[in-house]
């Protein structure tokens, strides 16, 4: 029963990784985002704070804008190709969710960690002293960015105006989750425990599930017309 | 059409009362039809008449504003996906795949095992055997047009559906066609919608959009 469901899923996210890997339709765009807005923070502050606030702030809005301008390549391509018709033919909505969901929770992982060691590397104040907490926040912080990334990707990809509109809708939704992240962030920094941060650890997994859910639900409306 | 023999497969297609609303401007409505195996419809009408809605409600790529399509009598259900071959102007492949890996993907989002000459085979009988490791973007229209067919019968769909079916084909491409109609017919359903001048009588039903809608 799993395999007839995500044997599907798994084809979908072989296809979109491949069709990546070819096309570099959302890499190249999320590569040069990270390296810009990293750039122009280093010539502006460069090594000037060592706030942790406002070190994990920037981090955050780095990886926030940086997503904005490549998580939703992965439905508006399928929509300015005309593709979005063979999908429709071969799998379940469902089945299309879940694979370009997938997709999207590979690239945030792999955007966040470039953005991470680029980050890590240039500025010097940014030093985290909790690695593990560290570790689970941008898990969990990839998660629910991609979660919602890909849920608005299929909105605005049935919309006339795209590009504007994604941060607009995107960014409502991820506020609550920014604001945690950037918390947790902040406090690997100055040296907590993973067990100061358990009620932040369950609003990011609950996030992740509520959106999750809700866009299995909503998905079918948008995708068939 | 010419008649080939081969065994009937179990499949019966309806739609019951359909009606499609874009932006409070009605496609058609109560459209009402029966297919069983070995039938075939034909759908008619002028530009915009809603030739390709209707397609795309039948194969379940549009939500039909009231009314059901029922396969075996079970609304459009999950068996859909394998039950359908449909060829449209509207269908785009991945261009930046070759045909085979096009047709290998089609077959495992469907969970469907294939022997890789039988992708071969129907490249060969589409008449893409040569080109069957190109990257389709360097394909003419025609050459794409091709590639839809392979792609729309390599699961060999009980239910055909084909749009505006000799776009772009040239006169070999119109016999394949042909000889293609003729064998969905022998075993299946058969449904075209097209603006060319067709022999009605040719069809067991058929449907005027202009006159329906």
């Amino acid at each position: 029963m799993i395999g007839t469901f995500l044997n599907p899923v798994l084809a979908v996210l072989r296809k979109d990784l491949q069709s990546e890997l070819r096309t570099r339709y959302a890499m190249s765009a999320l590569i040069m985002f990270i390296v810009s807005t990293i750039s122009i923070i280093v010539f502006a502050i460069g090594g000037g704070t060592s706030r942790s606030d406002v070190l994990a702030g920037m981090l955050w809005v780095v990886i926030f804008f940086s997503s904005m301008s490549g998580l939703s390549r992965t439905f508006v391509s399928e929509e300015e190709r005309g593709t979005a018709m063979t999908l429709q033919l071969l799998v379940p909505p469902s089945v299309v969710l879940f694979g370009k969901l997938l997709f999207n929770v590979l690239l945030v992982i792999g955007m966040n960690i470039l953005a991470v060691a680029l980050y890590s590397f240039l500025m010097t104040g940014f030093t985290v002293t909790s690695p593990g907490l560290f570790s689970l926040t941008l898990i969990l912080g990839s998660g629910g960015l991609a979660a919602s990334s890909t849920i608005i990707a299929a909105i605005i990809a049935k919309a006339n105006t795209k590009g504007p509109l994604f941060p607009v809708l995107a960014l409502p939704i991820l506020l609550p989750l920014l604001v945690v992240v950037i918390n947790m962030t902040r406090l690997s920094m100055e040296g907590g425990d993973i067990s100061e941060s358990v009620g932040e650890f369950q609003f990011l997994i609950a996030y992740i599930i509520v959106i999750i859910t809700a866009s299995n639900l909503l998905f079918e409306y948008i995708w068939r017309d | 059409m010419e008649m080939i023999q081969e065994p009937l497969l179990d499949i019966r297609l309806s739609g019951t009362g359909l009606s499609k609303v874009f932006n409070r401007r009605s496609i058609f409505r109560d459209i009402t039809f029966q297919l069983s195996a070995g039938q075939t419809l034909l759908i008619t009408g002028s530009n915009g008449a809603g030739k390709s809605t209707l397609l795309k409600v039948i194969a379940g790529i549009l939500t039909p504003s009231s009314g059901t399509v029922s396969i075996m009598d079970a609304d459009i259900p999950q068996t859909v996906y394998r039950a359908i071959g449909f060829v449209s102007p509207y269908l785009n492949l991945y261009d930046e795949f070759s045909p085979r890996e096009n047709l290998f993907f089609a077959m495992s989002a469907r969970s469907r095992q294939v022997a890789p000459d039988a992708v071969d085979r129907i490249l060969d009988r589409v008449g893409l055997g040569r080109f069957k490791d190109v990257p389709s973007r360097v394909f003419s229209s025609g050459m794409k047009q091709r590639l839809k067919y392979a792609f729309s019968l390599i699961h060999e769909p009980p239910i055909l559906l084909l749009d505006e079916p000799t776009s772009n084909l040239d006169e070999e491409g119109k016999g394949f066609v042909r000889d293609l109609m003729a064998r969905q017919v022998a075993k299946g359903i058969l449904i075209v919608a097209t603006n060319e001048q067709t022999d009605v009588s040719r069809y067991d039903h058929s449907i005027n959009l202009d006159r329906e809608g």
